[in-house]
């Protein structure tokens, strides 16, 4: 634990952008997520985390809905993006991804061009008004993922040759695309390489200043680097949520300083 | 990190032994995989020899059908025998039936024979005549009935020679077996020779065999396999016009959108037992439902083709539903990520991914169907059709062949030179399912995507 920076981090909006209360997840007659509340405010880095299994990426995927997709999966409860609960039947899903991007564990760029990837979200949601436009919006999302200039000279070029950690920072370019207003990122960094992740943390850093991010870790080390807030998930309970300072170094339960000392887990 | 300090080699307090010895357990196990890799060997080796000598015997049997024996000489066409009334009325000219012709290409060949020096005096008229196929006389008539003004001049015509004739210069009937056969004589096949040796006749590739429509047990040498090409041609395109748009939506629907419940396991298992249903059951439901219920012409393309689809569909629906599997989630979730509706993340993405595997499925299905006899039998294809269908669309619903019925209706006709046909008709098939599957091939590599 010797190399966890605690590094001075103010929260810097004191706005709620997501607010769960009360959410019970069930995969058939599995209970996933049990009676969690969190509240999760805008423009800071939220890292959850805990033991494999204890339903921190469930709960994640409930907040755009891609549970919706699973067979089975029932989410019960209210989770509101700004005050509006986002399984309300009038919600389209598909509305709300465009607001809620998500980038996943493996870097899963589509097999086309870099350029088509990132323009792909902004072309099905018409955000864009002509080839120049969409141009400018690719830009500025590649931008945005720290990966413009490695790319910028072959923008043509299939996304699936990038290397790891280029695809991972792609897959953010390509969330962003769409300007979301929060955006869930589970593992992202699980599948790169060290430098790779120090690449993508700096970039989830900066990421703050316009989104509300959302991130799903195994590594105590990432969440204490990255977020500003943090949740402890044990068997699909919350057991603890707050500053990440605080979690980390006077837990208040004694489940979360068994895990962050290694006892659990 | 401890494992990696543990020095391997002195754990436990196991007998030494040395690692250039192979031990008993080992030999055994090599022994077997040995033993393994040569059966492998054997049944590969089995399947080569069968489909060798499937080839062998097809290509010796059938090779000789695209090769026919032609006769060329001059026939005069005599106004007296052919146009009576003098007038060119094509309507009038018509009731001269193929007996008036015949006389005419008797005498063209005798003088041609006499000219060339060749003596035909102890062979007789009969016998001479039938050196040419029964067929010549009816050809004759339709090129004149078709162009009235050749009547009265003497024009050059190639005919076919008699299917014996031809089978004589293919080996297949010899001097001995002409004794022994009433329908050839060895004095016939004395002046086949001398014919060919005096530039008469002569065995060349022969485009009627690929083109012509199919002939009668009489006169094998003209039979054709042009209809039949024609109709299966048609089937084809109904095949391909439905099962790919039904198999493509029905697999999309059941992959990607369809809830996981009983009922969609039913249709599943279902589809996958309509897969193995013998064809010629099928063919019943053809029969009852296309013909007898719906009321659609016997024999037509039409109707094969919508059975062929029936069969068909499940094996293109379990073909394309395994393509969309093998895409992997991750894609759809990538899509999905962005905001993209489920249907946009189907049609988007992962149909792009699965096309080749789409239409390799497909490809095999129709070449699967191309060579199916059995449903065909019931639904009437398996008439004698010798006249062309028409164009697309009417033809559809005009009498056809099919090639695999083609080859079973030659292989039941008495005279020899159809197994000889029928081979060659097997040939044909064959070229169209290799270039069918090497399409298949084709589209893949050229829509695979590996990035």
């Amino acid at each position: 634990m010797n190399d966890m920076r605690l590094t001075e981090r103010n929260v810097t909006s004191s706005e709620i952008k997501i607010s769960a209360r009360q959410v019970d997840v069930f995969y058939g007659d599995t209970h996933a997520i049990k009676k969690v509340d969190v509240a999760i405010p805008d423009k800071t880095v939220t890292a959850f985390i805990g033991p494999s299994g204890c339903g921190k990426s469930t709960f994640l995927r409930c907040l755009n809905r891609m549970n919706d997709t699973i067979d089975g999966c029932r989410v019960t409860g209210d989770i509101l993006l700004d005050g509006e609960d986002i399984y309300d039947k009038r919600v389209d899903p598909v509305q709300l991804r465009a607001k809620v991007g998500m980038v996943f564990q493996k870097p899963n760029p589509f097999p086309k061009s870099i350029y088509d990837n990132v323009a792909y979200g902004p072309r099905i949601h018409g955000l864009a008004r002509g080839k120049q436009e969409l141009d400018e919006i690719v830009e500025k999302s590649l931008r945005r993922a720290a990966i413009w200039d490695e790319v910028k000279d072959r923008l043509q070029a299939p996304g699936t040759g990038l290397s790891g950690g280029q695809q991972q920072r792609l897959c953010i370019a390509r969330a962003v695309a769409t300007s979301p207003e929060v955006l869930l990122m589970d593992e992202p960094c699980s599948a790169l390489d060290p430098i790779a992740t120090a690449q993508v943390e700096e970039l989830i850093d900066e990421l703050r200043e316009r989104f509300s991010v959302v991130i799903v870790t195994h590594s105590m080390q990432q969440a204490a680097r990255v977020s500003q807030k943090t949740a402890f998930f044990h068997l699909g309970e919350l057991v603890e949520f707050g500053d990440t300072g605080q979690i980390f170094t006077t837990p208040k339960d004694p489940r979360t300083e068994s895990y962050i000392t290694g006892r659990i887990g | 990190m401890t494992d990696l300090s543990a020095v391997p080699g002195t754990a436990g307090g196991a007998k030494k032994s040395s690692i250039l010895e192979a031990d008993a357990r080992t030999r055994r196990r090599n022994a077997a995989e040995a033993r393994f890799k040569v059966y492998g060997m054997l049944a590969v080796a089995t399947g080569v020899l069968a489909l060798i000598l499937l080839l062998i015997s097809i290509l010796s049997n059938g090779l000789s059908s695209f090769r026919q024996t032609f006769v060329t000489f001059d026939v005069p066409l005599s106004a007296e025998t052919l146009d009576p009334n003098g007038n060119r009325n094509p309507d009038e000219m018509s009731k001269v039936s193929t007996f008036g012709y015949s006389p005419l290409i008797l005498n063209g060949l005798k003088e041609a024979l006499s000219a060339r020096g060749i003596s035909v005096d102890e062979v007789p008229d009969a016998d001479l005549a039938n050196i040419i196929s029964r067929a010549a006389a009816a050809d004759l008539r339709d090129f004149v009935l078709a162009n009235p003004q050749v009547v009265g001049e003497t024009l050059s015509f190639e005919f076919l020679a008699n299917g014996r004739i031809d089978g004589f210069f293919k080996g297949r009937v010899t001097y001995e077996s002409a004794e022994r056969d009433s329908n050839v004589t060895p004095d016939q096949l004395r002046v086949a020779e001398a014919m060919v040796a005096a530039d008469l006749m002569e065995t060349r590739f022969n485009w009627g065999f690929i083109t012509g429509p199919d002939a009668s047990g009489q006169r094998p040498e003209s039979a054709g396999l042009g209809v039949a090409i024609l109709g299966s041609f048609y089937m084809m395109l109904v095949v391909l016009v439905l099962t790919l748009p039904i198999g493509v939506a029905a697999s999309i629907y059941l992959e990607e959108f369809a809830p996981k419940n009983r009922f969609t396991d039913l249709i599943e298992v279902n589809i996958s037992n309509l897969a193995a249903v013998p064809s010629i059951v099928f063919g019943i439901l053809g029969l009852a439902v296309f013909i007898n219920f719906a009321g659609l012409p016997q024999s037509a393309p039409i109707v094969g083709g919508l059975v062929l689809t029936l069969m068909t569909l499940p094996t293109i629906i379990i073909a394309t539903r395994a393509s969309l599997k093998s895409v992997p989630p991750s894609i759809r979730q990538a899509a999905l990520g962005v905001g993209a509706s489920k249907m946009q993340s189907v049609f988007h993405h992962v149909l792009p991914l699965a096309a080749p595997g789409i239409l390799t499925g497909t490809i095999i299905g129709l070449a699967q169907a191309l060579g199916e006899t059995a449903p065909l039998l019931l639904i009437g294809m398996v008439a004698f059709v010798r006249e062309y269908p028409e164009g697309l669309p009417q033809g559809l619903f005009d009498p056809a062949s099919a090639l695999p019925v083609q080859v079973y209706q030659w292989t039941q006709r008495s005279d020899p030179a159809f197994v000889e046909r029928a081979s060659g008709a097997i040939i044909v098939l064959l070229v169209f399912l290799v270039l069918m599957n090497a399409v298949a091939v084709l589209l893949r590599r050229r829509f695979e995507r590996r990035w």
